[in-house]
């Protein structure tokens, strides 16, 4: 069950991310491209998207907030409230130079690989280098 | 929107801005994101994820798999219909080098859009709260010199 729920929860974010069109990195630049606001070419689609999200997940953390435990696992393993600190801040102003220069970010370059495309693995490949070689210098 | 076949009706693909299609997938990212903590304890947050795998973190390994395979499988299914569409543009250098500043940067910032913009700020968290407005704000930045400064 608890694999089946973890499948589970996979299929349905990755379901969102395609059904919103977040999969596509043209629309998330859209979206940031702050410029098309006065140019009226501007995609508000990602606020909207993140809204959506937003109006879910928050009675869900609240929900398991008011549970001793989750209902198949022992413990919650959920970050406590720690301070912002530099690793927290360059760490967002990388993942923003990147984000910026393609339009993917973690969640929609995963679920994106089944269209096949050489641009995908690229990127795929990149980020998965980039994040293997964190765990090697700077964990 | 458009619906066809499938179970009775198509799912819409969004082709120009449809408020409602965001919304319902942002629901469904949601939900997905309520159903891991409620029912598993754990953040749906992406980079996490996927880091651990790569970290060979075993004690965490097979719901992390679990996730990744219906991530990646839902993915594929939506994108097999012929309507649904993506567009890079970027090089090949391009995409490494973004990939690699998505990589090494969201591990070392604990998190992601999904990590930080959407389960962190559903609990409230300041950390996710300055890193969300950290990375919007410097892709918004870095989009602008790229399209408008240097390429216009």
């Amino acid at each position: 069950m608890r694999l089946l729920s973890g499948l589970i929860a996979g299929a349905l974010f990755g379901a969102g991310l395609a059904l919103s069109g977040m999969v596509d990195p043209a629309r998330v630049l859209g979206f940031l491209d702050i410029a098309g606001v006065a140019q009226g070419t501007w995609d508000p689609t990602l606020a909207f998207v993140m809204a959506g999200a937003l109006a879910v997940a928050t009675p869900g953390y609240w929900l398991a907030r008011r549970r001793a435990k989750p209902v198949f696992e022992p413990a919650f393993q959920v970050p406590g409230k720690g301070a912002v600190d530099r690793r927290l801040t360059l760490g967002a102003v990388m993942f923003g130079l990147g984000w910026g220069l393609v339009g993917f970010c973690p969640g929609p370059a995963l679920a994106a690989l089944g269209s096949g495309r050489t641009e995908v693995l690229i990127f795929g490949a990149a980020m998965a280098a980039g994040m293997w070689l964190f765990g090697r210098v700077a964990r | 929107m458009c619906f066809v076949a499938a179970w009775g009706y198509r799912l819409p693909v969004m082709t120009s801005f449809d408020p409602l299609t965001a919304l319902l997938g942002g629901a469904l990212i949601g939900l997905a994101a309520a159903l891991a903590v409620l029912f598993n304890g754990r953040v749906a947050g992406i980079s996490g994820i996927l880091g651990g795998i790569l970290d060979l973190d075993r004690a965490n390994m097979p719901w992390r798999l679990a996730f990744l395979i219906g991530l990646i499988g839902a993915g594929a299914v939506m994108l097999a219909r012929p309507e649904a569409t993506i567009e890079i543009t970027g090089s090949t250098p391009l995409l490494i080098a973004g990939g690699l500043l998505v990589g090494f940067g969201t591990r070392l910032g604990s998190g992601c859009t999904s990590g930080h913009g959407v389960c962190g700020l559903a609990r409230g968290s300041k950390r996710s709260l300055v890193s969300t407005a950290i990375y919007i704000g410097v892709a918004v930045a870095t989009l602008f010199v790229v399209r408008h400064v240097i390429g216009g």
